[in-house]
């Protein structure tokens, strides 16, 4: 039947008809998975038993005519560095590899209320640190636009799983451009909300101040469900934002007449790939002739953010990965005293990225460096907000890449991290001011990867960034593109 | 060469608030290990801290005592270091924005009273306990954690080093312990840890005026070796600036078995926190209006609570600094005067017997079998004249051991003062004519002999005879 190729919101449809059953789909996934889980490796962990037991008890719902919510009996896959009670949560890394936890993170608690068939758990970069999920401890995911590609990251593993057609949604975390990358990557819809609008309590935290947890789908509808599930206040996070979440499926409205749009300059970097500059530039033109009004606007400390968040970020990485020291959970190895276990432990259980990460934002915080690094840091943080705010003063929206390039090869960049970082230039400003992001796909390169373009919004806006998303993927055929290697098999 | 101490006094105090600071979880002291946990006391991944409000209040509490300005905009720092008894290897605390900062406190050494300057109060979280298999940390091959103790809160309140020795420290320590406990927000049990004191000190040539290098010694839990160790670590320096040398600066630890400090850490070894703000915390902001219901709501403090008892009881300086040492004491105090019982009789009881008593049992005040309201009923007997001081005494021990009423007491056991004049004359004439030597030796001129008479007479009214009737009938008949 191929369910596995269509978006939640039409297999939700088929639910309450009667077309297929949760059992049917859940089975058809797990098929997909057992076809293409060896060559994409999106999958940390599968949980088939506790899936197959729910698609069971969703369809005796439905077969008691009871209702069902949107994502009742729908797979889809958790990154794996999100919290799940009694499923081992490793975050890629060797450190938590067989680390169970006792408790559910929020959003899977918020999940769980509305049944849906959880998969598993999805490949990343080892504790969310990297762009292509060629970091995971465990092993790289693929594209599936094109399996010598990298699929984006960190959550590389929840596109991936989305773009196979091994899951049909899923959950993932972004602290600097990791849910959209990989979304963008992956012809795919990724949202990262407003700081503060979805719960971090039981994701692993990379860099606090920046994580937000949020959906990679299909298409925007599917966005605008999953995010109705999952956002809101949470007494357990206290930088939660305690405001009204409105329904966002009331934004998925074709109507972009008087958006004003702001097109910042800054972010049309020089060695920009030609593909992206045209896609990007094409949809705006698309987005002026359905009727909204583009302008350029001037976001003047662009190219200081990414050395900003390259300090926060890992001075926080630097302190919240401290708590792996082999004492009390997680991977130990033996030493002679104490410090000696730790250093071991340390050593060998962390990965390369993750190591020069806690190096640099150890130094960053270092006595005599702080002023110079740290503090100078959050000093451009600030203005980099300033940016964002000022830009909001005159327009709606902003518009503009994602990336510099479309997916790369994998290995490709693995030697040089410091140009790895720099394809984070468009996404990282966004994080570093707590507003939210979505990317949507825009347009296919010349050798057919997906390019997305991004949308960012005012503060707790997300409704206006769905409903411009929303407007350009009803213009457009690119949603229904599927990955070669979907329709290949 | 003569010297000047300069000491500086960090003193831990944990709140008694009934849960952690950012969990649910118990404060309980003791408890089998590793029972009062969470995963977020625990560090797990992922888990959130969220801060307790009632530390904030605490917090603000002790501040307002200890006359700090409160920050209105305070935050919460993360202390980078590593200890197998810091689950998350950082201690959330404050660093540069606390709670409460400049404030002061007045102490009273040899009858001179000297201001303390407080430096600021901030909130963190206390770590859990290593527990070793041997009996000292060196001759153990391993050790276990226990994490009941882990977040419980604390307030670190810093001094300047405006103290000039052991003396003074204690006097400044007792002070603390005294508010903290007057405005309710700790139990201040020294022998549990749960006040504690890092005490920096220094030395420097009498008349100069720049600081000399210091040493700081670490989780002094008691007054006796804040005292010690201090003392110890004068002399240390003492001897090492005679001989031409130069303190290290240091961190030191106190060894009771050998009753001397011993180096822990030096500076080039002490660790850089890497402080950087609590990501996962909001700041803490706090209103004028909430500030000023907490003060509205602090008890009366020992300072005014002694202007008090001198200037209404009549009470001297001396007694009154001690009937106000703890809030309990002072509580007791006020509730025995408030049944109008004599202030300075209840004062002297309160300081003498009563005293005795706790001290005897290792009782505190809130245990005592006689209570306030018992013993203003035996004040008011003596005043009364009802029964002596000595008879009083007597009662006492009788209410100390039963609880019951002093009336009862006297009136079952006969204790009631003979007041009837014709009763006593009866006893004072047997006594002359039983004690013809004495009469005698008096009236040659030894005037000692009197007292003879009258402890004759006394113990003949089975201690019951109005001794100054005694006293006065007796001269009458042989003068």
């Amino acid at each position: 039947m191929n369910l596995f190729n269509k978006p939640a919101h039409v297999l939700h449809d088929m639910l309450i008809n009667k077309e297929i059953t949760a059992v049917e789909l859940t089975n058809d996934l797990f098929a997909r998975i057992d076809e293409v889980e060896g060559e994409v490796k999106a999958y940390i962990t599968q949980t088939r038993e506790a899936a197959l037991a729910k698609a069971k008890a969703v369809d005796e719902k439905i077969a008691r005519g009871e209702e069902i919510s949107f994502l009742e009996g729908i797979p889809g896959v958790v990154k794996d560095n999100i919290c799940t009670k009694g499923v081992k949560t490793t975050c890629a890394s060797k450190m938590l590899e067989n680390f169970v936890p006792p408790y559910n993170a929020t959003v899977v608690e918020k999940l769980n209320a509305v049944s849906p068939v959880i998969l598993g758990k999805a490949n990343l970069d080892e504790f969310a640190m990297g762009g292509s999920t060629e970091n995971s401890a465990f092993y790289p995911t693929h594209n599936p636009w094109n399996l010598d590609c990298v699929p984006g990251g960190s959550s590389g593993g929840s596109a991936a799983a989305v773009a196979a057609g091994s899951a049909i949604w899923s959950l993932g975390s972004d602290t600097g451009g990791s849910i959209r990358q990989p979304a963008s990557f992956c012809g795919l819809v990724g949202l990262k909300p407003t700081y503060g609008r979805v719960s971090r309590f039981g994701l692993v935290a990379f860099a606090s101040s920046l994580d937000q947890i949020g959906p990679i789908t299909r298409d925007v509808t599917d966005c605008a469900h999953v995010m109705n599930i999952i956002a809101g206040y949470d007494k357990n996070d206290s930088t939660s934002i305690n405001a009204e979440v409105p329904d966002y499926t009331k934004s998925l409205v074709k109507d972009v007449k008087g958006l004003k749009i702001g097109l910042p300059k800054e972010y049309f970097v020089a060695g920009m790939d030609a593909d992206v500059e045209k896609a990007v530039r094409g949809a705006i033109k698309q987005l002026e002739d359905m009727g909204a009004e583009v302008v350029e606007v001037s976001m003047p400390h662009t190219e200081y953010a990414i050395s900003a968040y390259y300090l926060i970020a890992t001075a926080e990485a630097s302190s919240n990965l401290a708590r792996y020291d082999g004492v009390s959970y997680g991977a130990r190895v033996e030493g002679t005293d104490i410090v000696d276990m730790f250093k071991k432990t340390r050593s060998e259980k962390f990965g390369q990225e993750v190591k020069r990460r806690i190096m640099l934002g150890t130094y960053a915080l270092s006595a005599g460096y702080y002023d110079a690094y740290y503090l100078q840091a959050l000093r451009v943080r600030t203005l980099v907000k300033q940016d964002f705010d000022k830009a909001f003063e005159k327009v709606d929206v902003l518009v503009t890449p994602i990336a510099p390039t479309p997916a790369y090869k994998i290995g490709d960049m693995v030697s040089d991290p410091m140009k790895m970082y720099l394809q984070d230039v468009c996404t990282v400003p966004v994080n570093l001011s707590g507003v939210p992001g979505i990317s949507v796909p825009c347009g296919f390169s010349d050798n057919g990867m997906p390019i997305g373009l991004q949308i960012i919004g005012k503060p707790l806006d997300e409704e206006t960034l769905i409903r411009t998303a929303y407007t350009f993927e009803q213009n457009n055929e690119f949603h229904k593109s599927i990955a070669p290697l979907r329709e290949a098999k | 060469m003569s010297y000047e101490t300069v000491v500086g006094l960090e003193v831990h105090s944990e709140l008694k608030t009934n849960t952690k600071i950012f969990c649910g979880c118990p404060t309980t002291f003791g408890g089998e290990q590793n029972t009062h946990v969470c995963p977020v006391c625990l560090g797990l991944p992922g888990v959130l801290p969220v801060i307790n409000e009632k530390v904030v209040e605490f917090a603000i509490k002790a501040g307002l005592a200890l006359n700090c300005k409160i920050n209105k905009f305070s935050k919460f720092d993360r202390k980078n270091y590593y200890y197998p008894d810091l689950p998350k290897n950082f201690q959330t605390s404050q660093f540069d924005l606390p709670i409460a900062e400049h404030g002061y406190l007045d102490i009273e050494v040899n009858g001179q009273t000297k201001r303390i300057r407080i430096t600021r109060i901030h909130m963190e979280e206390d770590a859990g306990k290593l527990v070793h298999s041997g009996t000292t940390i060196n001759d153990s091959s391993s050790a276990c954690v226990d994490y009941n103790r882990t977040g419980v809160p604390l307030i670190e309140i810093v001094s300047e080093p405006d103290l000039s020795g052991p003396e003074e420290a204690r006097a400044y320590m007792e002070k603390i312990k005294s508010i903290l406990e007057y405005i309710d927000v700790s139990h201040c049990k020294m022998e549990e840890g749960n006040l504690r004191a890092d005490v920096n000190v220094s030395l420097r040539k009498t008349g100069t005026t720049k600081l000399g290098t210091k040493a700081e010694m670490k989780n002094l839990n008691s007054f006796k070796m804040i005292e010690s160790a201090l003392a110890y670590e004068i002399e240390r320096q003492t001897e090492i600036l005679d001989d031409g040398g130069h303190i290290v600066q240091e961190t030191r630890t106190w060894d009771e078995a050998k009753g001397m400090t011993v180096s822990m850490r030096t500076k080039e070894e002490a660790n850089d926190y890497r402080y950087l703000p609590e990501p996962d915390l909001v700041p803490i902001i706090t209103s004028d209006e909430q500030i000023e219901a907490i003060r509205a709501a602090l008890p009366e403090l020992p300072d005014a609570r002694k202007k008090r008892l001198m200037a209404e009881c009549g009470l001297s300086e001396y007694d009154a600094a001690i009937i106000t040492t703890t809030r309990q004491m002072a509580e007791y105090f006020d509730a025995a005067t408030a049944q109008k019982a004599d202030a300075k009789l209840v004062a002297n009881w309160m300081m003498g017997d009563l005293a005795k008593n706790l001290n005897g049992e290792g009782k505190s005040i809130e245990e005592s079998p006689v209570t306030a309201q018992r013993l203003a009923e035996l004040v008011d007997l003596i005043s009364k004249g009802t029964i002596s001081s000595k008879i009083a005494k007597t009662v006492f021990e009788e209410m100390w051991k039963t609880g019951d009423a002093p009336e009862k007491i006297v009136k079952e056991k006969g204790l009631v003062q003979i007041t009837d004049t014709k009763e006593i004359e009866g006893i004072v004439d047997s006594v002359i004519a039983a004690n013809p030597k004495p009469v005698e030796d008096y009236k040659a001129g030894n005037a000692k002999s009197i007292g003879f008479l009258v402890g004759q007479i006394m113990k003949q009214s089975k201690g019951k005879a109005n001794p100054a009737m005694v006293n006065d009938l007796l001269k009458a008949k042989l003068d």
